[in-house]
């Protein structure tokens, strides 16, 4: 019998990706592409769905000829994807209304200032799990509603439909204007604010809220489940499961237990930490989200911490500074020295994400003295990335009552070494790579293997899971505390910055 | 006596124009001042930027000599560049080939470990990313050895420290050894350091061929071997095939 294969599409931010994994979990091929990122005003960033849907269909058959199979040896599709960017489109002709709006796009922020004033308000983070913030698709589906002419009243005649990534991918998969299947799945529903994050089902209380007509939305789907058969690209393969990125990295990464974490230090920094059936709430500024959840069982719950800056501040340093040519680089300028020099920085370019939520951050460098040498703030670069991981970690703790035990990481910066020795030095536990950097396609194929038994259980799939490195705290305790104390009083410096200007 | 090559005569040129330079040049300029068809000066330029010696400026498409020249006698690539280059290769090696993983680079006489991927069993396994290794006793140290001549005189000079009954001692066995590595293309090195282990390795190649370091597998003897003492050649043809990767993308990309 032909060996079988499942077929994984990550579509991120700046390129769309498909793997085809093995049943070892081994990567057998990979096809990427990039897509054009349209930046129309300061703070808007686009992308043009249809050029997206092109891409999945030119790169998703190459990656299955390259691995040396035909789509009879594909037992299944799964779909990650960026998170929280948003697409309306025409139910019958299967053409967007404009671009899609990106997760990083700001633009509703004057809107969410408003919204944030309206009575009622009180109860739309305790219903969705989320506090609220640009960042979320529901003010951006709001703000198209609001500014394409017409598109309201199409909406209410049930013309319009909304998706995320998936949404978009799964309904033209499916047929697109001819009988495409219109469903989201519930870790992508949990970052649209619009969802109830305990009954897991669109809240008529939100949807009035924010005034989105329920006709727009897709159906909510398990994370694990065959939603319906490919019609177009693999013709008659099923297509079993769908998550955020970040989610599907949390699955990627086997962290199925209560207690278990990851961290994807990419751009950013994502930490998301596995809190089982229960839904914890927030009070130390993280968000409540669904990590996953296998059809016909209870939700898996997760904790996340996002981090705005993270292997940005790399780029910056190279592309701005120019005090390196290449990223790796920041690694041998760091260890010209033994430490920071007492310098701090803080890049809070965009202001802080978790756990501050301080939109009127502006980034600091502090404790410059006429000893600091570029050395100095390369070492000050990367600690950036550990101290944020620490507050995002012990708000975690705070919450969640769970001491994180290890952290798993992944994404381009665990070649790092010197960072991730840090991280586990400032954290205090273990930090692991796994052998399989790819978590975030690995989670979707896993996900979608375990929805057509491809792969038995869970268990199964832990067994896949193997360490390719481990880093092992080593520093003085009396010095860790001494420099969180330094970093704490960093970000404080950078608090308050930008203000209403002068009357 | 073969002919001298008309293009590197024509890139010295070049670079000399460039250095007596106040400013930057734009290739026009260059070409006119060499008195060569601006396409070919064009390429020269090209190429010399794609080894380093040369940069061109992002706004005004201008050339100036290229930082590389300045430290042409030091290592030119990264140690961490060269990890962050092999770790999607390293993982795969490790994963297919069921042994830890190492790339090494030299280093004052020494191989240093600048990747470590754990033998994919779980079992607890420490990173020596940092350590510095004999060459002449280990398998990426006579891989790096047998393609630097000068490095390889001076071991060949001094006293070879015996590690084991196996370690080779003898100058002339190590030259004999190095120089089936080049045959090859690939180095074993069987209980030469520690009774009981052994490892293969193969070089990682920059532009032009020049071996920037090299990637290899260690483990227990009798999962290296087989029956006959003899690296096992599955394992070798995982190895070489690693190192080609990581070579190609190093020649590929520019830097």
């Amino acid at each position: 019998m032909p060996e079988r294969y499942v077929v994984s599409i990550d579509q991120g931010t700046t390129s769309t990706r498909c793997i085809v994994f093995d049943r070892r979990g081994q990567l057998v091929s990979v096809v990427q592409r990039e897509h054009q990122q349209y930046f129309p005003k300061p703070g808007w960033v686009e992308h043009d769905a249809t050029e997206i849907w092109r891409n999945v269909e030119r790169i998703v058959p190459r990656a299955v000829a390259q691995a040396g199979a035909g789509p009879e040896q594909i037992a299944a599709i799964g779909i990650a994807n960026q998170r929280e960017t948003t697409v309306l489109w025409d139910r019958r002709t299967g053409v967007p209304y404009g671009n899609a709006i990106v997760w990083q796009d700001t633009r509703t922020d004057s809107l969410v200032d408003e919204l944030a004033r309206v009575p009622g308000v009180e109860a739309v983070s305790q219903r969705s799990g989320l506090p609220l913030a640009t960042y979320f698709s529901g003010p951006r589906i709001r703000w198209m509603l609001d500014n394409t002419p017409g598109l309201r009243e199409r909406a209410e005649r049930g013309d319009v439909l909304f998706g995320t990534m998936e949404t978009w991918l799964v309904w033209n998969l499916t047929g697109g204007p001819e009988g495409g299947i219109h469903i989201t799945d519930v870790t992508n529903a949990s970052r649209t604010m619009l969802m109830d994050i305990t009954t897991l089902e669109w809240d008529p209380y939100l949807l009035s809220f924010f005034g989105i007509p329920a006709s727009m939305l897709p159906e909510i789907r398990s994370s694990a489940q065959v939603y319906g058969t490919s019609r177009t690209v693999l013709p008659g393969v099923e297509i079993a499961a769908a998550l955020g990125d970040q989610q599907a990295a949390l699955f990627g990464q086997t962290c199925f237990a209560p207690g278990e974490a990851k961290c994807t230090y990419g751009t950013g920094g994502f930490l998301l930490l596995n809190t089982g059936r229960e839904l914890v709430r927030s009070t130390h500024g993280l968000l409540s989200t669904v990590g996953y959840r296998i059809d016909g069982e209870a939700p898996v719950y997760a904790l996340e911490g996002p981090i705005a800056i993270a292997g940005s501040l790399v780029q910056w340093f190279r592309d701005r500074l120019e005090l390196i040519s290449t990223a790796p680089e920041i690694e041998t300028l760091a260890r010209s020295v033994d430490n920071n020099g007492g310098c701090y920085i803080v890049p809070a370019f965009s202001g802080l994400f978790a756990p501050h939520w301080r939109s009127e951050a502006r980034g600091v460098i502090v404790g410059l003295t006429s000893y600091i040498t570029k050395g100095h703030l390369a070492r000050a670069v990367l600690e950036a990335t550990g101290w944020q991981t620490r507050e995002v970690v012990d708000a975690m703790n705070a919450d969640s009552g769970l001491a994180l035990r290890t952290l798993k990481v992944d994404g381009g910066m665990t070649s790092d070494n010197l960072l991730m020795q840090f991280i586990a030095d400032v954290l205090d536990v273990p930090v692991v790579r796994p052998m399989v950097a790819e978590t975030v396609s690995l989670g979707a194929a896993y996900a979608a293997g375990l929805a057509v038994g491809y792969w038995p259980d869970l268990e199964g799939l832990r067994q896949n899971w193997h360490r390719a490195g481990q880093w092992l705290p080593a520093m003085d305790p009396q010095r860790r505390a001494q420099e969180y104390d330094n970093w704490q009083r960093a970000v404080e410096r950078a608090f308050g910055w930008i203000k209403q200007p002068l009357a | 006596m073969p002919g001298l090559v008309q293009s590197i005569e024509r890139a010295a040129a070049i670079l000399r124009l460039l250095a007596s330079s106040a400013g930057r040049l734009g290739v026009g300029e260059i070409a006119r001042s060499l008195d060569l068809p601006k396409g070919t000066a064009h390429g020269i330029l090209r190429t010399l930027q794609a080894v380093g010696f040369v940069e061109q400026d992002k706004t005004s498409g201008k050339y100036q000599l290229g930082a590389a020249l300045l430290h042409l006698g030091t290592s030119y690539l990264d140690v961490n560049e060269l990890r962050s280059r092999s770790i999607n290769w390293a993982d795969p090696l490790a994963a297919r080939s069921g042994e830890a993983v190492r790339i090494g680079t030299l280093l004052e006489g020494k191989v240093l470990v600048v990747h470590h991927v754990f033998r994919p069993d779980d079992s607890l396994q420490t990173l020596d990313v940092g350590a510095l290794l004999p060459l002449h006793a280990t398998a990426l140290g006579k891989v790096l050895l047998a393609y630097d001549a000068s490095t390889a005189a001076t071991v060949l000079r001094g006293e070879l420290e015996p590690y084991s009954r196996r370690t080779l001692v003898n100058p002339r066995a190590l030259a004999r050894a190095l120089a089936a590595v080049r045959d090859a293309g690939w180095g074993a090195e069987v209980e030469e350091m520690t009774v009981g282990e052994a490892g293969i390795a193969a070089p990682i190649r920059g532009y032009g061929g020049l071996v920037v370091g090299a990637i290899g597998v260690s483990g227990a003897v009798e999962r290296i071997c087989d029956t006959k003492g003899q690296p096992n050649p599955t394992l070798v043809a995982y190895v070489r095939d690693a190192a080609r990767a990581v070579s190609r993308d190093l020649g590929a990309a520019r830097w």
